[in-house]
């Protein structure tokens, strides 16, 4: 069964060695964990206004984005952390973290990806993300042009290249670091920025506006069907960081995008922050595929170490007939705190979320999604999966509106949580709010445990129970899996078993 | 800082007109709960589990005067059922109105005359299950009602009761505020079944409190007046014990505010619980059934059905919460809540909980909102039933799963009844 897979995936695609080697492995340990040595130039640690002038000014920014980000910081220093979410962390020191890290090499921003700090481009490929395209194209088997990926890399606070931009370009394709985007696109980020998440939103997106460092950008003209998938690989490495990346995505009328995201970091004792936003604006008739694979740093067994994930997600589908899909896989992190929104303000537009959430050891996953009906006729469904093994605690939380104008529209939500061993918890907190007749809203929610039944048949086959266990758990987040890319299917099916590792029994 | 201040001055104006007797093991429990109520203060409309309900008219100083209400011809409920009835008018019990209390295994008294002597059984249950209750939710107006109930009864239940006990909660005055307070113990394998309607005064406060002993059954059902204008806020409190039972259906058809929360804890194992709740309101009618069962033994079931019928503006609200403490294996928790929304204009507001910390368990929660099946419309008319009719029938079969959760056939015929004309009065 085990060998099928590994071939399945050399003939479909070469690249994707890291993938195959974790499946093959399935060691039950974090993969990521690894450091980079690259001399490190920090802001001075702590926050305030001169810190977040510093930042704006290292990215070069014109004025009306530094006055921006100053206005966020005001009005952060007036906001509480939130506390209702079912999440358990000692108090934040904000005072006690760098706000900016880059590699040293990165001084002089190169001018494409060849002049590069070869130890940069080795750190990607050791984390199986290819940036030279060359080595791509060639690893690629499949002719077609449509299994390409670009990739913009972001290393601790900066973008470190991104691939394809010229080959995109030609579609009219902007796909850039949000930091360059500021500088050559100030009309297109002046109109969008901040429109979907406040600058107010909350405690931690307010945070993120005043102090994000890098992201990407993307603009998908009118018509344009995006000619590749574009994706963003996030990685901390230097310690004592937050990371605050913004990521805003523009789909004009008629377009479509796929967009993947993945993110590791280092094994380290201490906690680390990490605070994104990202904002989606889907126009008429356009589509938005958001996909994430969520691999953080969780933690030793102990809960010793690990990311801070407080993230804000958010699209809106502001033009008729606009369409967004959020597909997540949450394995990683200390602590998740994120719910990937969708405004359905457009008639007939449509809100997806697929999700799994899997929580081991001392993790601590609080995630879900908000449907906001606001037009008439539009859709959403919503299929969560949450997993808790060992002592780690995963609740879904999510909000289902219908508003009173929102007629004849629909909602379907399943929430399923599987529970695997008896220290663990699976919580499920939804808000459903039907403010007209014509809608239809469905909520079903199950918690159950490995059906010992399917347990017991794998094993009569002579599977391990290891093995037995994430094949039954697979079987449970088949619905999510089927909901994502090719790639990531492939990299997420194994990230379940990996992330279950050593819950058994 | 300044939301707690605001609470505290609601409650300081709340109270300032009440006033309680603190002698007697009553007064003790009083006192405690006053200093409950102090630390909290009343609830606000920023307040998590006031999210959807306003509970201005409930922390007001004065009860908004509520229109007297006529119910025509029709008998109360209960009225031809043989039962020991205890009759209370604006919350003032009325001895000439009610029966004489002996009943073969069951003990009954009054609140007021019980509560001034030195030792009593309902010591160990007054304002105890409700501190209990405080965790981890606040209920301020428990704690108001175990500080000021001005009556209630006392009932400990030994053996199987031959006939109901049944509440009956008169109202006379635009202006009647009653705060009640009723204990319920039954003793191992004692049984009984408790009746309450009535709309009881303009705004009513009630707090029943209910120990089931092992292997105990208790059986409750009640209707809530059919009144438009009058506002409730209940709590029930109940401890299962070991294979008991307990079983709570409500009726609600009207009224301007009704917040009926319901605390269940299954401490026994194999004990099994059932709320279930059947509202139909039109046009000034806010409903909110707020429950929390909470496992913390072995095998029990807990089973929630609420269903509510709302028109013309009417808003339902559902926050449910099954709790699976560590160690509940075997759980079996259901929670189902819906509505029918007859129009444009209602609507509904749900929060079903799960929040479960044990693997080998079976939960799940439904929650659905929507118009009348269109196609089911079409088909029964299509058969020659008139559209009013098919329509009534339509929502008599959607409330149907909760009156099943009565055991008693004539009982649920009743109620059943009581729906049938309420929606032949309200169809449009």
């Amino acid at each position: 069964m085990k060998a099928a897979v590994v071939e399945e995936v050399d003939i479909r695609e070469g690249v994707d060695r890291e993938t195959i080697e974790t499946v093959q492995a399935m060691a039950g340990k974090y993969k990521y964990g690894w450091e980079t040595a690259i001399e490190t130039e920090y802001a001075p640690k702590g926050l305030n206004e001169d810190i977040v002038r510093l930042i704006s000014q290292k990215n070069g920014e014109p004025e009306w984005m530094t006055d921006w980000r100053l206005a966020a910081y005001r009005r952060w220093v007036q906001m509480e952390e939130p506390r209702w979410a079912m999440l358990h962390y000692p108090e934040i020191d904000y005072q006690d973290q760098y706000y900016y890290a880059k590699p040293k090499s990165m001084a002089v921003k190169p001018k494409s990806l060849d002049e590069v700090d070869p130890k940069l481009l080795a750190t990607y490929e050791k984390l199986g993300i290819p940036l030279k395209e060359q080595a791509l194209l060639a690893g690629v088997e499949a002719p077609e042009g449509e299994r390409k990926v670009a990739v913009d890399a972001v290393f601790d606070s900066v973008s470190v290249g991104t691939t394809f931009k010229e080959e995109l370009k030609k579609a009219g394709v902007i796909f850039c670091p949000i930091s360059e985007a500021i500088r050559d696109y100030p009309e297109l980020v002046k109109k969008y920025l901040g429109t979907v998440v406040p600058q107010s939103d909350n405690f931690f997106a307010t945070l993120n506006s005043a102090v994000f460092s890098d992201g990407s950008f993307v603009y998908i003209p009118e018509g344009v069907r995006c000619p590749m998938e574009l994706s963003t690989y996030f990685r901390i490495n230097a310690e004592n960081t937050g990371q605050f990346e913004r990521t805003l995505i523009i789909a004009d009328k008629k377009s479509y995008v796929s967009y993947l995201e993945g993110c590791t970091a280092p094994k380290r004792d201490t906690h680390q922050l990490h605070a994104a936003v990202v904002e989606i604006v889907v126009l008429e008739d356009a589509e938005v595929k958001y996909s994430t694979v969520q691999n953080w740093y969780p933690g030793d067994e102990e809960g010793r170490g690990g990311i801070y994930n407080f993230v804000t997600k958010r699209a809106d589908c502001r033009g008729d007939r606009a369409k967004v899909m959020w597909t997540q896989v949450e394995t990683g992190s200390a602590i998740t705190w994120k719910y990937p929104s969708c405004i359905l303000r457009g008639d007939d537009s449509q809100g997806e979320f697929y999700s799994i959430a899997i929580a081991n050891n001392a993790q601590q996953a609080d995630t879900g999604t908000k449907m906001v009906h606001l037009g008439k006729r539009t859709k959403s469904r919503i299929v969560s999966k949450g997993i808790s093994a060992g002592r780690a605690q995963n609740t879904y939380r999510g909000l289902v509106s219908m508003h009173p104008k929102a007629k004849d529209s629909r909602n379907y939500t399943q929430c399923d949580s599987l529970l695997i061993g008896d220290k663990c918890g699976a919580h499920t907190v939804p808000y459903i709010e039907v403010r007209n007749n014509s809608s239809r809203v469905e909520h079903e929610a199950t918690t159950s445990k490995v059906d010992e039944d399917q347990l017991f048949y794998c094993r009569s086959r002579g599977m391990d129970e290891e093995e037995a266990v994430a094949l039954v758990v697979n079987g449970f987040c088949k619905e999510v899996l089927q909901a994502l890319p090719m790639e990531f299917a492939m990299e997420a099916q194994s990230l379940v078993a990996i992330s279950l590792e050593g819950s058994v029994g | 800082m300044a939301v707690l201040q605001a609470k505290q001055d609601a409650l300081a104006a709340r109270i300032a007109a009440l006033s309680f007797a603190d002698k007697g093991w009553l007064g003790a429990a009083r006192k405690a709960a006053l200093d409950r109520l102090a630390a909290m203060g009343l609830p606000g409309r920023r307040d998590e589990y006031w999210r959807y309900t306003d509970p201005a008219g409930l922390n007001a100083a004065e009860p908004a005067p509520a229109a007297l209400f006529d119910p025509g011809a029709e008998p109360q409920l209960f009225d031809h059922m043989d039962r020991v009835k205890l009759v209370f008018v604006d919350g003032v019990f009325d001895p000439r109105a009610s029966d004489d209390p002996r009943l073969a295994g069951v003990e009954i008294e009054r609140l007021t005359e019980a509560g001034g002597r030195d030792a009593h059984w309902a010591r160990g249950l007054y304002g105890v299950l409700e501190a209990q209750g405080q965790q981890p939710v606040a209920r301020p107006h428990a704690a108001l009602n175990s500080a000021f109930a001005t009556e209630g009864v006392l009932i400990r239940v030994t053996g199987r009761a031959k006939k109901p006990v049944s509440l009956i909660y008169q109202r006379t005055s635009e202006g009647s505020d009653a705060i009640l307070h009723h204990c319920i113990k039954l003793e191992p394998g004692a049984e009984l079944t408790l009746l309450e309607n009535g709309p009881a005064a303009a705004r009513f406060n009630k707090v029943m409190e209910v120990e089931v002993a092992d292997g105990a059954r208790f059986h409750h059902i009640r209707g809530q007046g059919r009144d438009h204008q009058r506002q409730a806020v209940t709590h029930i409190f109940a401890r299962l014990g070991r294979e008991s039972l307990f079983k709570s259906f409500t009726l609600t058809a009207n009224g301007r505010l009704t917040r009926n929360e319901c605390v269940i804890e299954l401490t026994g194992d194999d004990a099994v619980a059932h709320v279930a709740c059947a509202a139909v309101g039109d046009g000034d009618f806010h409903h909110d059934d707020t429950v929390f069962i909470t496992h913390g033994a072995e095998r029990c079931e807990s089973r929630q059905v609420f269903k509510k019928v709302l028109m013309n503006g009417a808003t339902g609200v559902f926050q449910g919460k099954i709790l699976v403490q560590p160690g509940a294996q075997k759980t079996d928790g259901y929670q189902l809540s819906q509505s029918l929304l007859l129009d444009e204009d209602s609507q509904f507001l749900a929060k079903p909980e799960l929040e479960i910390y044990a693997d080998d368990v079976k939960c799940s929660h439904g929650s659905t909102s929507g118009a009348i099946d269109d196609t089911a419309l079409f088909y029964l008319q299509s058969r020659g039933v008139p559209k009013r009719v098919a329509q009534s029938l339509l929502v008599l079969a959607f409330l149907a799963e909760s009156i099943a959760e009565i055991e008693s056939e004539d009982l649920a015929e009743e109620i059943r009844l009581r729906l049938e004309s309420w929606l032949h009065r309200h169809e449009h």
